[in-house]
């Protein structure tokens, strides 16, 4: 097997097929990025799978995965005033979280360079929303570069670092989510390791670093005066590419993913139009756009997502007195889901009806989509369906972020509003106001609860709310790839003193608190109950490890032995409890109405046993077997 | 060469990712241009996921509806449903022919997909289909099941055993390694 992390470190120029993910990492190493720090969240992940790869004692970097991305980016900024080379990267809505130091970044001299790799999600495909985050650019004077492949994630990111240290100013690298996932070759240069300086160059005379009086307006006056060299400087830029069709009336201006559609697509055009890519989409090279504007009598502005750059290109337009057509967004249809080669070649059909020829028949799948479901042998589920005897229907219970969110989909319906990271308890502190009448039971990860949870914790006990939180405890960060948190025990460096989640609610004030195994169901439901009938704030802590990360430990292990349940079809009263309540997705249903028990997905873990009225479910067999990873 | 467009989907947890990179491995080992993108869902098993590999283009790897010459699946329901989206006419479905029931059927509110149901969907498309089904001794092994059957059909133009073998080597540690070849040799 190839080691990801000998590779990351390889010295000579090579070539790799590679995750656009991992060559930023590649990047980094390349670049002496020195210090990089993150908070897991699809698409980005992998970057620090690759980061953590190379063994600790030879990584050229310090990487740690911090409690959120708002902690992420203010270790990469005061590495930065140290003078270090910084990367923060995060998920799309990760800014949020981030937003308050990071809008302060660019006001700062940031000595070492600092780059923000950003993960958009159009299309969310494993976020609460397809924000763009482009927006945050102009609020906060910083530039951005988009690359569109795994091959520029490289090639950006190096231009990004060199950007952000020669002006000492953050910059964004926006990455989207098929970008980070994207597969192809990708040449590397070589790269010569140098120790890591161990001179903390802070310096406050390099300042003002204190944006308070008159001094956050001076320093706003030369983020925008960099911004506008960077405007100058990159206008030229070889980021940006110009490719000529054979039409030269007309033009698309368009960045990352959505230009690699347009030239897919236009592979079918007889006539092509000419394409402007940006490579740094803020600030707009406007020398450039105005030249392709005044070159074309009508130009498409095709961009996924948001009308960013629409109307800068139409503010140039008018302030110039270009009369180039402009045609950017033509309906709501155009502001959502990802620009794939299928969506592009319908975009543009709105705009140009005849330019790609429709020589394709509609496809469409006669079934559902099949959403994601919680593990066979979750512990949620057992803690779901525990949770659920005892509350009554018209109690409310509120959702947080994790792979628990999945108890809102059918059989079990727990979990009926959500936000965001931690932001439960507040939400169900809202709904328990002039409410005697329906319940209020919240859920909230461990990892969550470290990351964004503790505030409102803090507010229930500070303001004494009445509500029931359930923390859904399973030692890692487990919907994004089980990385370590504060409370499992380890981080990315190693082993590290864990947080007991019990402790911190005892410091807080919380004055009650209960805990229990979620595959003890019954014991799981008694205290929910009680902990629901306690006026006041109460807590209960429902744990069990996840499931998914043991079994591959398990696989992993010598002499693992296959375990698996079976359904006694004698003693079964095809009362369906396993199958439709329990919900275990092991449990198949064949048209007589029989339960099996599939055992390419049963881990044998045994907690549906205790679920079944007709006691017909029990361990069959242990199969050798195991090995793979 | 021409271009050489490949869907792939199955149920998360089913290793649609080896499946994925040992094509894109094996394809750049026959000297082809190859690109394309997992469609990474979250860590839970048990969502449809997919995948997209493109040969003999680099413009973008994502896969248009109705074009892929070779769809592969490693779950009967998923096979259905990335036929009917992505399937060329004229193309092949290599599927692997086992059911992870999705929630419906297991509520029974949907009937379960047959192996008809799927050949029914393929005849309509003019899609060519290899259902396999074979004794693993591993039910991991689905992935590579499927890829000896796509090596040894010769269903991907240009990549021949020994690509995928050297693509395998790449990706696997030792001990998976052997007994995943074994399966690959037939
Ligand atoms: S990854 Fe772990 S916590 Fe998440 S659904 Fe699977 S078993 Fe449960
Ligand atoms: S023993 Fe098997 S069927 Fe029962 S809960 Fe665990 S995985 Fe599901």
């Amino acid at each position: 097997m190839k080691s990801l992390g000998d590779m990351l470190l390889n010295t000579g120029p090579f070539s790799e097929i590679v995750l656009g993910n991992t060559a930023l990492a590649r990047a980094m190493i390349e670049s002496g990025t020195e210090v990089i720090a993150s908070y897991p969240g699809s698409p980005t992940p992998e970057i620090g799978a690759a980061l953590m790869s190379v063994p600790k004692e030879r990584r050229p970097y310090y990487f740690e995965f911090s409690t959120n991305e708002k902690v992420a980016t203010e270790v990469a900024c005061g590495a930065s005033l140290n003078g270090r080379p910084s990367c923060v990267f995060f998920k799309s809505v990760g800014l949020n979280v981030a937003a308050d130091s990071f809008v302060q970044l660019s006001l700062l001299e940031l000595n070492g360079g600092l780059v923000a790799i950003l993960g958009d999600d159009p299309g969310a495909n494993s976020s609460q929303n397809e924000q763009d985050n482009r927006h945050i650019a102009r609020l906060a004077y910083i530039p951005v570069l988009e690359p569109a492949s795994p091959a520029e994630a490289y090639t950006f990111y190096l231009e990004a670092m060199k950007l952000s240290r020669k002006r000492k100013m953050p910059v964004i690298l926006r990455m989207t989510t098929h970008v980070c996932h994207g597969k192809e070759k990708v040449s590397f240069a070589g790269w010569t390791p140098r120790p890591i300086g161990s001179v903390p160059a802070f310096d406050s005379s390099a300042g003002p670093s204190i944006p308070l009086t008159t001094r956050a307006l001076d320093m706003k006056r030369r983020a925008i005066a960099r911004l506008a060299e960077v405007a100058q400087e990159t206008d030229g830029s070889p980021l940006h590419e110009l490719r000529e069709g054979n039409d030269p009336s007309k033009g698309v201006i368009t960045a990352g993913l959505p230009f690699r559609s347009l030239v897919d697509v236009l592979e079918d055009a007889a006539e092509k139009p000419d394409i402007l890519k940006l490579g740094v989409v803020h600030p707009l090279p406007k020398g450039l756009v105005a030249d392709f504007l005044r070159s074309h009598a009508s130009v498409k502005v095709l961009e996924e997502l948001d009308d960013v750059l629409e109307r800068e290109i139409k503010a140039l337009a008018f302030d110039l007195g270009i009369r180039t057509v402009i045609v950017g967004k033509t309906d709501p249809e155009d502001w959502i889901g990802e620009y794939t080669p299928d969506k592009v070649a319908e975009v543009l059909a709105k705009t140009w009806p005849s330019l790609v020829p429709r020589k394709r028949a509609e496809r469409a799948a006669t079934l559902a989509p099949r959403p994601p479901q919680m593990c066979p042998g979750c512990g949620h589920r057992s803690a779901f369906h525990a949770i659920k005897q005892t509350l009554a229907k018209e109690d409310i219970t509120v959702a947080d972020i994790g792979c628990h969110t999945l108890g809102f989909l059918p059989p079990y319906k727990m979990g009926e509003v959500l936000l965001s990271m931690g932001h439960s308890t507040g939400t169900a502190a809202g709904l328990s106001l002039f409410n005697t009448t329906r319940k209020v039971v919240a859920f909230l990860g461990d990892s969550t609860f470290f990351h964004a949870g503790l505030p409102g914790i803090v507010n229930a006990v500070f303001n004494n709310h009445n509500l029931t939180l359930i923390l859904m405890e399973n030692g890692t960060t487990a919907m994004t790839g089980h990385q370590d948190h504060a409370g499992s025990g380890g981080n990315a460096n190693g082993p590290a003193d864990a947080i007991p989640v019990r402790a911190v609610l005892e410091g807080l004030g919380v004055k009650s608190i209960r805990e229990a195994d979620t595959y003890s169901q019954a014991k799981l439901t008694a205290m929910v109950k009680e902990a629901v009938a306690e006026e006041g704030f109460s807590v209960v802590i429902a744990r069990h490890p996840c499931m998914l990360k043991y079994t591959r430990e398990q696989q992993r292990t010598p002499g693992y032995v296959r375990k698996s349940v079976n359904i006694d079809q004698e003693k079964c009263d095809k009362l369906h409890v396993c199958v439709e309540s329990f919900g275990c997705p092991s449990f198949q249903r064949d048209e007589e109405g029989r339960v099996v028990v599939s055992e390419e997905l049963c881990i044998g873990d045994g907690s549906c046993i205790q679920t079944c009225p007709a006691k017909a479910i029990g361990v069959k067999k242990v199969q050798e077997g195991g090995g793979k990873a | 060469m021409s271009r050489f467009d490949i869907y792939m989907s199955g149920v998360g947890g089913q290793g649609i990712g080896l499946l994925s990179e040992a094509i894109i491995r094996a394809a750049d080992y026959a000297g082809l241009a190859v690109c394309g993108v997992d469609t990474h869902g979250l860590a839970q098993r048990g969502g449809m996921v997919e995948s997209f590999v493109r040969i003999g283009t680099l413009t973008t790897p994502l896969v248009r509806k109705g074009s892929a010459k070779l769809v592969l699946a490693l779950e009967r329901t998923e096979a259905l449903r990335a036929v009917e989206l992505f399937a060329a006419p004229g193309g092949t479905l290599l599927y692997y022919d086992t059911c992870w029931q999705p929630l419906s059927v297991r509520l029974g509110t949907e009937k379960e997909t047959s192996a008809e149901d799927v050949a029914a969907a393929c005849a309509r498309l003019d899609v060519r289909v290899i259902p396999v089904r074979t004794e693993l001794p591993d039910v991991r092994m689905q992935n590579v099941a499927l890829l000896a059957v796509a090596a040894k059909e010769k269903l991907i133009p240009g990549v021949g055993v020994e690509h995928y073998e050297k693509a395998l080597a790449d990706l696997l540690p030792e001990r998976a390694l052997q007994g995943n070849l074994k399966v690959l040799k037939g």
